[in-house]
């Protein structure tokens, strides 16, 4: 069964990490995610909500600035990771809150999944792309 | 990571959100500032055990209320009550609902602790000690090394610009839509300044300030997160990510300037460039063009060309040519011809900025400018009187030693002609 596990952490909390923290968590995830490896789909992290725009469907649709849901803890990350039963997944989240404190994972079961064509090196591409 | 610096970064983030809450129960900075001492030391004693409470700041502001509350009681033999009005909506301490109570408030008690530290007779770097202070929680001995004084002197300058705001009238009703957008800017400022202060550090003192463009980014996020729908704050928190992403190579490894043209691009921030990219993207979306939203274009143009000789020059310049109608001032015309001589060269350029003698007489960049145009116009005499003239008004080592590189070369040249 494919699972969605959804990472929410207060966003506050985790930009205010100093560059060693950051790169310590990201390092300890790092070791979780190999250790899964042969589990693992696409796997992302977020960037702030900061930078996120919702549009909220309807005529006109309506674009707005921020995330969907002002919450306290917000969505910053996600797994798509294929595993036996809910056991195996929940052992899965623990291991990367072991990493990670702070926050919570929730796993969704997915319905439906497309692998899709996304090209490994999307993110920087974006950044440089001449004007 | 150690609990105690989980519990450090979980403070840290809190603070503003806390401490600007318990300034509005007590209309009162120091008292304010006691009560969330106190608040965190008790989260000390207790999160270690029990883990930070899910929302920490309204932990930290039911907690340092309580012991400001009671530290009053305590003292109130020996002094008098504070009036009554300025206890009477926090006499319920016992109530649960410090969660409900703030998240009303919490936007206009963030953005208010903030715009004290913005108060117009308070010099820049009084505003900047006090937002890192006060909004940051930096201790003082950590702003002093910021600012290489001594502690000592760094705290009298604190409570000094604490005693001047203490007198400035601040308003504590909710601010009406127009005063909340005047504050918003002033803090926008404020924010600027943080960083500028961390950015135009020279090497020698880039790696102590460089928290400084850290805290300043993390700041405006905030802002942003207050803030949402608010362009110039997207355009501020893009042109800080994009600027500090070149901060790895600025510098080269005996601490000499590099020029944007000289610098490894691969050292740029990739991260930093994104979310400054998409930032612009949706401020873009918005057509209310400031400031600060043009200055953000002109380094995400820098920032998608993969050398330099992919840079939009022409494009960058009619950006400088808008924040010259936006904000005129000698410094943005110079910054303009710098990139007219790149797109449509040095003659026009120099055209340009030598009307600019007499506000710009005294300022290294001029005199720099002035020899390079000069200089590729094969102006060699007068490029080195300017490059002489710039290197008496550096302010950085690492400015000198850029000026004399280009000399070196000038003087490289004149020998291997002779």
């Amino acid at each position: 069964m494919l699972y969605a596990v959804l990472c929410y952490n207060s966003e506050d909390a985790v930009f205010s990490w100093t560059a060693e923290q950051d790169a310590k968590v990201m390092a300890d995830l790092g070791q979780v995610q190999q250790r899964w490896s042969h589990k693992l789909g696409p796997t992302a992290r977020l960037m702030p909500t900061t930078a996120a725009t919702t549009l909220r469907k309807g005529d006109p649709p309506l674009v707005i600035d921020g995330p969907f849901a002002e919450t306290k803890e917000q969505l910053l990350g996600f797994y798509l990771v294929n595993c036996d039963d809910l056991d195996e997944v929940l052992t899965f989240c623990k291991e990367l809150g072991a990493a990670n404190p702070g926050g919570a994972y929730e796993v969704r079961p997915l319905h439906f999944f497309s692998n899709g064509v996304l090209p490994a090196d999307a993110v920087s591409a974006r950044v440089s792309e001449s004007a | 990571m150690s609990d105690l610096a989980w519990i450090d970064a979980a403070i840290t983030s809190a603070r503003p959100q806390a401490v600007g809450a318990l300034l509005r129960y007590f209309r009162d900075l120091d008292t304010a500032e006691e009560a969330f001492q106190e608040a965190c030391l008790r989260a000390l004693r207790t999160w270690p055990e029990k883990g930070p409470p899910r929302d920490a700041a309204s932990w930290l502001i039911m907690v340092g209320r309580n012991a400001a509350l009671d530290g009053k009681r305590k003292t109130s033999r020996q002094a008098e009550l504070p009036p009554e009005d300025q206890i009477s909506d926090v006499e319920d301490v016992e109530t649960p609902m410090a969660e409900r109570l703030d998240g009303a408030h919490y936007r206009d008690d963030i953005l208010r602790l903030m715009f004290i530290c913005c108060h117009p007779d308070l010099p820049a770097t009084q505003q900047i000690a006090l937002a890192l202070r006060i909004v940051s929680g930096l201790t003082v001995k950590q702003i002093a090394r910021v600012f290489l004084v001594g502690e000592a002197a760094m705290e009298q300058r604190i409570t000094r610009a604490k005693a001047r705001i203490a007198k400035a009238e601040v308003a504590f009703e909710a601010p009406g839509p127009v005063e909340r957008s005047e504050r918003v800017a002033a803090v926008a400022h404020m924010v600027y300044l943080v960083f500028t202060e961390g950015y135009t550090a020279g090497w020698e003192t880039a790696q102590t300030r460089a928290p400084l463009c850290e805290e300043a980014i993390r700041l405006s996020r905030l802002v942003l997160r207050l803030f949402q729908a608010e362009p110039e704050i997207m355009g501020l928190t893009a042109l800080l990510l994009l600027q500090y992403s070149r901060a790895a190579a600025r510098f080269d490894p005996q601490g000499a300037a590099v020029l944007l043209d000289d610098q490894d691009r691969g050292r740029w921030d990739r991260e930093a460039i994104g979310e400054g990219l998409a930032l612009i993207d949706k401020a873009m979306r918005h057509r209310r063009p400031g400031p600060y939203q043009v200055q953000a274009a002109i380094a995400a143009l820098h920032a998608r060309a993969a050398r330099p000789e992919d840079t939009d020059w022409a494009n960058i310049e009619q950006l400088y040519a808008a924040l010259e109608v936006m904000t005129p001032s000698p410094v943005v015309t110079l910054n303009r011809a710098v990139a007219v001589s790149k797109a449509r060269g040095p003659a026009e350029a120099l055209a340009m900025i030598e009307p600019l003698e007499t506000p710009l007489a005294g300022y290294f960049y001029w005199h720099g400018a002035r020899g390079a145009f000069l200089l590729q116009l094969d102006r060699k005499a007068e490029a080195r009187e300017a490059f002489n003239r710039a290197i008496a008004l550096a302010n950085t080592a690492a400015e000198a030693a850029h000026i004399r590189g280009q000399i070196d070369r000038l003087q490289a040249d004149v020998t291997a002609a002779g």
